[in-house]
């Protein structure tokens, strides 16, 4: 079933961690195995070639097949450590966020893809996110639980996404929990409800020109390939609309670049969106009881139709 | 096809089908006598706060209420909780003051229901009888398979809106989405904006009246012929929930089953060796 979540703030920041964990708990009946959030904040100096990255060595449940697992993680975090060196890239700071898994600001100037790659190429090495606003934790558990694992309670920002996840065909794990970050492209993160029918010829057309996946997650797919149209020229909402043709199944997704947030429901409009829209806040979600998490009194809201497309600037 | 009649201030459907269909009228209370039925009292008010309460929680004190003989319930900050308001089939004023979730009243037999704010998706799913009016917009698969009463939504609706309807009346004041009709097997559909594409896609039988713009019919959905009858049920059914066709009554398009896929007694394909 899945529950999907959005919110942006037009013109100013707010306590966007705060706010979509209360939506995400709200979804919670919609799926309780794992739960993502992609937020956008501003997390560099203003530095041009200023980068935040979140990426995992290992899943949670790794950490009880063994006293050898520490040892490997923590060889794994030192070898990204030597690779982003080798590379030329100059850590600015890192955090732990769980055992397993680290925030790192850094600064570089070459090519972001093959340093991604070559990371990647690190055995249990999964770049979550790479962005200039973007930060994208997921992880086993609600809203609540990787919340406070995290310490996402006071992330400030301008617009965020996130996914309550019911594991139906693939594992419990977090490689396949949502939302995904269209690697390699900077700042692009979208969660997903409903099913591709055409996953495999579109995937194999975007692997023909060089894209990886790490899941085989449909989701995965919408990203890379908003990603990808964008990246030939096509603006977000250009490519949210060829979406609507180009893929099949029945799908409501929420996307976000840096300044953006986007919604778009395919033509059977089979799977759920509630959308509330003021002069300076818009929130939108699989469920109304989500929304009102955030706005206890009585709102307008309404449903977005087939075929629709929208998209909010920050 | 159905055949409408006048009679007095009740309206009734002969369908030539093996059922007839009796449409509830809020003075035929005579109608929903039961053996089961709880004795209420409409005078006797009462209010039901959900503020932190689960929805079975609510719709227990909702049942145990009306064992007491209140007849005139208001539940306060529903909060948009799903399945709200289900399984009642008694007479019943049942007032709530702001948004349901999901599936919210479904299942229902009797009660004459207001929400003041909007529904979620599968509101009044399989209703009987009885009446439901909601003030702003409504969601998806918004009165699926129901088989009497009233469902009235005064904003706009989802898509997929009375998909396998059975029976009763649907109104709804603004635009509704895809699919409205889908499988639709008896009962009337007034939609007084616009309508999404493939509307009554599949329909066996029943009437879709649309006052907007239509994107498009959906399979074995064709235009028909209005009649004066009809235009007067219409009339009157609206006045009854305050609504207004746009562009008057008159001018509502009537889409009906063509037919072409009409397949009711026709045989199993096992059945059909048999008879050969």
């Amino acid at each position: 079933m899945c529950g999907i979540a959005g919110l942006i703030h037009r013109g100013n920041t707010a306590n966007i961690g705060s706010e979509l964990l209360s939506m995400l708990q709200s979804l919670k009946h919609r799926g309780p195995d794992s739960t993502g959030l992609a937020m956008y904040g501003s997390v560099s100096d203003g530095s041009e070639n200023e980068y935040v990255m979140r990426y995992k060595v290992a899943e949670g449940a790794d950490l009880a097949t063994g006293f050898k697992i520490h040892d490997e993680i923590a060889d794994r975090f030192n070898l990204v450590r030597n690779r982003l060196a080798e590379y030329d890239a100059v850590v600015v700071s890192v955090d732990d966020a769980t055992p397993y898994a680290r925030r790192c600001r850094f600064r570089y100037s070459g090519d972001l893809k093959r340093l991604a790659d070559y990371l990647e190429d690190i055995e249990g090495v999964e770049i979550l996110s790479i962005g200039k606003a973007l930060e994208l934790i997921k992880d086993l558990g609600d809203a609540i639980t990787v919340g406070d694992q995290y310490r996402l309670n006071h992330f400030e920002g301008t617009h965020a996404i996130g996914h309550t996840r019911m594991a139906t065909e693939s594992d419990v794990d977090i490689r396949s929990a949502h939302p995904y970050w269209a690697y390699p492209f900077l700042d692009v993160a979208v969660v997903h409800n409903g099913q591709l029918t055409n996953y495999w010829n579109s995937r194999r057309a975007l692997e023909r020109r060089g894209h990886r996946f790490m899941s085989n997650c449909d989701s995965e797919l919408i990203a890379v390939y908003l990603a990808d149209a964008m990246n030939r020229g096509d603006d977000l909402e250009e490519s949210m609309n060829r979406s609507l043709s180009e893929l099949d199944g029945v799908f409501t997704y929420v996307v976000a670049t840096d300044d953006k947030l986007g919604m778009a429901k395919d033509y059977m409009a089979a799977k759920p969106m509630v959308l509330y829209e003021s002069d300076d806040f818009v929130a939108l979600a699989s469920e109304e009881v989500a929304i009102r998490s955030v706005f206890p009194h009585e709102i307008e809201t309404i449903d977005p139709y087939e075929g629709e497309v929208r998209v909010w600037q920050s | 096809m159905a055949e409408l009649t006048s009679t007095g201030s009740m309206h009734a459907e002969k369908l030539t089908g093996r059922t007839q269909q009796i449409f509830f009228s809020a003075v035929e209370s005579d109608r929903l006598a039961s053996p089961h039925a709880i004795d209420v009292d409409f005078d006797k008010l009462v209010d039901i706060d959900a503020e932190g309460r689960s929805a079975r929680e609510v719709n227990q004190e909702i049942a145990a209420r009306m064992r007491e003989g209140y007849g005139t319930i208001t539940v306060l900050n529903p909060g948009a909780k799903h399945s709200l308001g289900v399984g009642i089939l008694n007479r019943l004023r049942l007032i709530f003051k702001g948004s349901l979730g999901y599936f919210g009243c479904g299942l229902s037999d009797g009660p004459n229901i207001q929400i003041s704010g909007r529904v979620g998706w599968s509101c009044a799913e399989n209703m009987m009888s009885g009446t439901i009016v909601i003030q702003k917009n409504a969601g998806s698969t918004f009165g699926a398979a129901i088989r009497g009463g009233d469902l009235v939504c005064k904003g706009d609706v989802g898509s997929r809106t009375g998909i396998d309807m059975k029976g009763g009346t649907i109104i709804v004041g603004g635009r509704t989405g895809a699919f409205s009709g889908f499988m639709m097997q008896r009962g009337r559909m007034i939609v007084l904006g616009d309508a999404g594409p493939n509307l009554g896609d599949s329909m066996y039988d029943g009437i879709i009246y649309v006052g907007g713009k239509i994107a498009g019919l959906g399979v074995d959905a064709v235009d028909a012929e209005m009649t004066e009858l009809e235009c007067n049920w219409i009339k009157r059914k609206l006045d009854q929930y305050g609504l207004e066709a746009p562009n008057g009554v008159e001018n509502l398009r009537k889409i009906e089953s063509g037919k072409q896929l009409w397949n009711y007694d026709s045989l199993e394909p096992t059945e059909k060796k048999l008879v050969l």
